[in-house]
């Protein structure tokens, strides 16, 4: 047979084998590969904007507090975590906001404002802070972290929650 | 280019030996129902390629299994194919390597010089249904732990040595973390080192032997 340019049987039992087992690898290979490296193609929530609050319920002058709360979800686990901060309108114009986050740049205690100090005051190591958020007393490094924002139309503030410092 | 790197390895490998002692062997006139054995051959194998893909998200914890099977079944891309082909490969694979045991018997494969063939497969068949049990409990829902609860309470009561037995599988006298825990190393480490060890002996044998021929009126 051989010389012969008809395919011999077991030619064509290479010739499928080989196909088949090709069409296999690759059939269970995509599936494979994607299960494996299905984390990494997972959309990043970290960074979403907000709502934190409306500017016609916040009085001018006086740090106005608000809370959120994000779920992280780690495969099959979801772990929420509150994070808190306060919105200062210096004046009755709507862009002259700053935001601070409550978080302690000390060791992460939750800052509490308080009317009579005029100050935001932390319960843990009496840390004091102005009400735009300059460390005037105790332990603290670092003035308090602010959120950037968005103000809409209707006044309604968003922030992206990730701190940032000062400026 | 690709023959004469061929025939350096060929030389020094033996692959040209290997291929026609372990493939190219010779086989009596034979059918169908003498694939099964091969077929239960890959079965094993794709049990073994799915079940480390399992491992990568399955974690083997009362606070967690259930939830992590959820999870690769609803979330993880192509889970559901991964863990769908292990399920069903494990059913098909007690089914496939049981008529490998029939035909066997029918066929009286198991005798003079094979007895050893046959005892070796007594133990793979062992091993292959402890392979589903221990595999049974790892999804933790309830008749995953219900099924677990009377298997191993039926062993315990074997006379004498039960109350032993017993605790020795659920390691402890309750159904608890301790039970998940080493029926996973059963399942993935323990029964698997020994279906490999046992399936190298079987081939060996059958290799070492050849097939038997079908017997006629004459045997
Ligand atoms: C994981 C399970 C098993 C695997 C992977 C396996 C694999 C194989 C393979 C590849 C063959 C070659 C011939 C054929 O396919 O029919 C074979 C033959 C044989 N098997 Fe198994 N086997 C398994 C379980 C068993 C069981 C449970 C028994 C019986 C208790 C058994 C007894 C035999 C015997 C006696 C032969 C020789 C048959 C002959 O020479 O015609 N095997 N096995
Ligand atoms: S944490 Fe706020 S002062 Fe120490």
């Amino acid at each position: 047979m051989s010389g012969s340019n008809r395919v011999t049987r077991r030619d064509f039992i290479k010739v499928t084998t080989g196909a088949v087992g090709g069409l296999i690898t690759l059939v269970m290979g995509i599936p494979a590969l994607g299960y494996l490296i299905d984390p990494a193609l997972r959309e990043n929530k970290a960074g979403k904007p907000v709502m934190v609050g409306n500017l016609a319920d916040i009085p001018v002058g006086t740090p106005y507090h608000f809370s959120f709360t994000l779920t992280k979800v780690n495969g099959w686990e979801r772990t929420a975590s509150t994070f808190g901060g306060f919105i200062l309108r210096k004046t009755e114009d709507p862009k002259d906001i700053i935001i601070l986050s409550s978080r302690c740049t000390h060791l992460s205690c939750r800052v509490n404002w308080n009317e009579d100090a005029g100050a935001f005051l932390c319960p843990c190591h009496d840390a004091k802070f102005s009400p735009e958020g300059q460390v005037l007393d105790g332990p603290p490094p670092e003035p308090l972290r602010r959120f950037a924002y968005e103000v809409g139309a209707d006044g309604a503030i968003t922030i992206t929650p990730v701190e940032l410092k000062e400026g | 280019m690709w023959n004469t790197l061929y025939n350096w390895l060929d030389e020094r490998l033996g692959l040209n030996d290997l291929y026609t002692n372990l493939l190219d062997r010779p086989e009596p006139l034979g059918n169908w129902w003498n694939t099964l054995g091969s077929a239960s051959l890959f079965l094993f194998l794709l049990q073994g390629a799915t079940g480390i893909f399992l491992t990568v998200y399955y974690t083997p914890s009362p606070d967690h299994a259930y939830d992590s099977i959820q999870y690769i079944m609803n979330d993880v891309a192509f889970g559901w194919l991964i863990r769908g082909i292990h399920h069903w490969g494990a059913s098909l694979m007690v089914l496939v390597v049981f008529i490998h045991m029939l035909r066997v018997f029918v066929t009286a494969s198991y005798k003079y010089p094979r007895e050893l063939t046959w005892l070796v497969g007594i133990g793979l068949l062992l091993m292959t249904l402890g392979m589903g049990f221990t595999g049974y409990l790892l999804p933790w829902h309830q008749m995953a732990y219900w099924a677990t609860t009377v298997g191993t309470q039926i062993a315990g009561s074997l006379p004498f040595l039960g109350d032993f037995v017993l605790k020795t599988l659920r390691g402890g006298p309750d159904l608890s973390a301790l039970t998940l825990q080493r029926f996973f190393a059963a399942h993935i480490w323990i029964l698997p080192a020994a279906l490999v060890a046992l399936i190298g002996a079987h081939l060996y044998l059958i290799i070492k032997h050849g097939e038997s021929h079908f017997p006629d009126p004459e045997d």
